[in-house]
């Protein structure tokens, strides 16, 4: 925190506004909150309109598959990640392993045994909590960094026993996985938003939308309730936590196998747009970004982490024209980001004041020495 | 499967501690500027693989071929201080331009370690498709070299005992063991080293005992660098080959080691290192190569249930816990 007071008052003035914004969400009354939650959700269902997506997609993409295939994909996972990362503190690097255990959940019980999506989906959420609470269990009495390794050794373990075993075609992976029955074929706009096949791609969007509804009203209500509470406690000091009478390792575990859950409901619903699996679905990359997303929209604040997930998945592939070198970019990009904004672009307003104090949940940086700056951001939390 | 494992016990205890060597050596990088930045540096493996390219840049120029003896051991000498000048500067420029700025600006670890991945994928795609391409002239595509055109190391056969070691492998093993004492030394009799072990304890008194931390900082990454330069040599003369992605799976093989060891523990390095290379060849010939990594990441996870802080703790930073 080597902070001078010029670089403080930079990076505060462009917020002001936003301060403001929040305050009035702090204190508006219920009507209005619905309101504005409806409009949402009015927003999420017109996404993937002609006249947006010119816009949002270079010109010949396909931009509801790209919303459904990749974006909304990534803000499911994105908010399943942030109940792990964001709310309990933990660093996971291996998130992918749960979508992964979603995605062969329904390529071997659908292609094997003829389940249908939804009897799969609801057992590949099982089985997803499950792989959570088993990779928890032994490895969450660890601290930090060690639970960070475990995680990536984990994702990488189930990588290579998918790579590995013939009952799931190794490396060739799992074909003709089928889609979701159809529900019906009513038809409103020009879409048949619960027919699901090859040719639109829409109605997996809006499967993937309710699936994120759910997501948030579920995690939302978690993070708000003693649930929540705990979590931030054992994310701010888990000793004292402990001492507070607070069963961290119950929660921990708990926060673990919800994150998990929801990784494993992205899989199935992943495995059955695409219809087929392959080891390298299910690389380090997709992990490294599903985090990059949460941490750079802001660890911790539900629309922070959409928006940060978002823009992870949406960015390469707006830039596609640019071929090769997007990824480069995107690297770049990912670091100044960081350096700009390292507390996320949109923090939550508690996770703010955590990271001014340079805390933020999981510690500043080793080598860094509190300066002048300390005492003013103190100041600031007490307000 | 018994059977190959006996068979097989002196080649894969061979093969695991040449292969152990250069992990220990990449995993002193890791646990160095773990120790003094509590980050994990993923882009460690991507300075790796620069000095790959280093390697292979300083063979092209020399333009040798069918080397043994001798004169590959002054190759590999000659490769090994390229690579590591061309590593550590690498490696000081991506804390200048990834890492400093957070730090200055009190970044959490978190937003750390999201700007080290995107400086990994940065400098991984740099050489994928700009580098690579123009220094070495291959075509864009894969990345992957036919550097056996241009180097060819004469193996021989070394005895010792009732083992038979080739050459190239003996040299990987007694390189990294040079380096490792060099190091063990530097940090510990060296007034740099000395800082830099006690900005690793304790960053504020460091401060107030007149301990400049920024340029602790570079050396860490300068020292960790050259050793992954050295690394990259030793990998380049077992291999003969390189691509641009060849530092991801050995960066996480390298950090395992590193936290097997104890992270922040330089000795700990080591030992988890070979540690690591053992198991890993004596696990592929037990149940098969396929599934080596799998093994490596299981023993990683019952090693740390057992012993939470690695085979032999963290003392580098013990005192601050």
């Amino acid at each position: 925190m080597n902070l001078s007071k010029n670089a403080e008052g930079a990076r505060r003035g462009p917020g002001l506004s936003l301060d403001a914004l929040r305050h009035w969400w702090a204190g508006a009354p219920g009507w209005a909150r619905w309101v504005v939650y409806l409009l949402l959700i009015v927003v999420g269902v017109l996404l993937p309109s002609e006249s947006i997506g010119s816009f949002m997609a270079p010109s010949g993409a396909d931009w509801p598959s790209m919303l459904s295939s990749q974006i909304a994909i990534y803000v499911l996972l994105a908010l399943g990640l942030n109940v792990v990362v964001g709310m309990a503190g933990l660093l996971d690097l291996g998130y992918v392993a749960f979508y992964a255990v979603g995605g062969y959940t329904i390529a071997i019980f659908a292609t094997k045994y003829d389940w249908s999506f939804w009897q799969t989906l609801v057992l590949a959420i099982a089985f997803s909590a499950l792989a959570g609470v088993i990779l928890g269990a032994p490895t969450l009495r660890l601290r930090g960094d060690y639970l960070a390794i475990v995680t990536l050794g984990f994702g990488e373990i189930v990588k290579k026993t998918a790579n590995n075993s013939s009952y799931v075609n190794g490396p060739r992976g799992v074909q003709g996985i089928p889609h979701p029955p159809t529900l019906s074929e009513f038809e409103i706009g020009g879409v048949q938003p619960l027919k699901y096949g090859l040719l639109d791609s829409r109605p997996y969007y809006y499967l993937l939308l309710a699936f994120i509804i759910v997501a948030i009203i579920f995690v939302r209500r978690l993070d708000k309730s003693r649930v929540g509470r705990a979590w931030a406690s054992i994310r701010e000091d888990e000793d004292a936590a402990e001492l507070m009478g607070v069963p961290t390792f119950k929660f921990k575990l708990a926060a673990f196998a919800i994150g998990a859950a929801i990784g494993g409901s992205g899989g199935v619903v992943f495995a059955s747009q695409q219809t087929s699996i392959t080891p390298p679905n299910f690389d380090f990359l997709v992990s490294a970004l599903i985090l990059a997303g949460v941490v750079l929209g802001g660890s911790g604040n539900i629309p922070g982490v959409m928006l940060g997930a978002f823009v992870v998945a949406w960015l390469p592939e707006r830039f596609r024209g640019l071929q090769d070198y997007r990824m480069l970019i995107f690297g770049a990009v990912l670091v100044l980001m960081m350096i700009f904004r390292p507390e996320g672009l949109w923090p939550s307003r508690q996770r703010k004041a955590e990271l001014a104090e340079g805390t933020g949940g999981m510690g500043g940086l080793g080598a860094e020495v509190p300066g002048p700056g300390q005492a003013e951001a103190a100041a600031e939390v007490g307000k | 499967m018994l059977d190959d494992f006996i068979n097989q016990f002196w080649p894969s205890t061979v093969d695991g501690l040449s292969l152990g060597a250069i992990y220990a050596l990449l995993a002193l990088g890791y646990t160095m500027v773990y120790g003094v930045l509590r980050l994990i540096n993923f882009a460690h493996a991507d300075i790796f693989m620069v000095g790959t390219f280093a390697a292979l840049w300083t063979v092209r120029s020399l333009g040798v071929s069918d080397v043994g003896g001798i004169a590959l051991v002054g190759v590999v000498a000659l490769t090994g201080l390229v690579a590591g000048a061309v590593a550590g500067g690498g490696a000081m420029l991506l804390e200048m331009g990834a890492y400093r700025p957070l730090r200055k600006r009190g970044a959490s670890r978190l937003a750390a370690l999201i700007s080290a991945i995107g400086a990994s994928i940065f400098i991984q795609q740099l050489f994928g498709t700009v580098i690579i391409h123009r220094v070495f002239g291959t075509s864009k595509e894969g990345g992957k070299l036919p550097v056996n055109e241009h180097f060819k190391k004469l193996q021989t056969v070394v005895d010792v005992g009732p083992i038979q070691i080739t050459n190239d492998k003996l040299i990987v093993f007694l390189g990294s063991i040079l380096m490792m004492i060099a190091l063990d030394q530097f940090v510990n009799r060296t007034k740099l080293g000395r800082g830099i072990r006690s900005t690793a304890q304790d960053p504020e008194t460091a401060v107030l005992m007149g301990v400049n931390i920024d340029r602790i900082v570079s050396m860490t990454f300068l020292v960790g660098g050259i050793m992954a330069g050295v690394a990259a040599a030793l990998y380049f003369l077992r291999f003969e080959q390189t691509n641009y992605f060849v530092g991801f799976l050995l960066g996480i093989k390298a950090f395992t080691a590193a936290v097997l060891g104890g992270i922040g523990n330089i000795r700990g390095a080591l030992v988890g290192g070979f540690v690591l290379g053992l198991l890993e060849m004596y696990g592929s010939s037990f149940f098969g190569s396929e599934w080596r990594d799998v093994v490596a990441f299981s023993v990683l996870i019952l090693v740390l249930m057992f012993r939470p802080t690695g085979i032999l703790g963290e003392s580098l930073q013990q005192a601050r816990a």
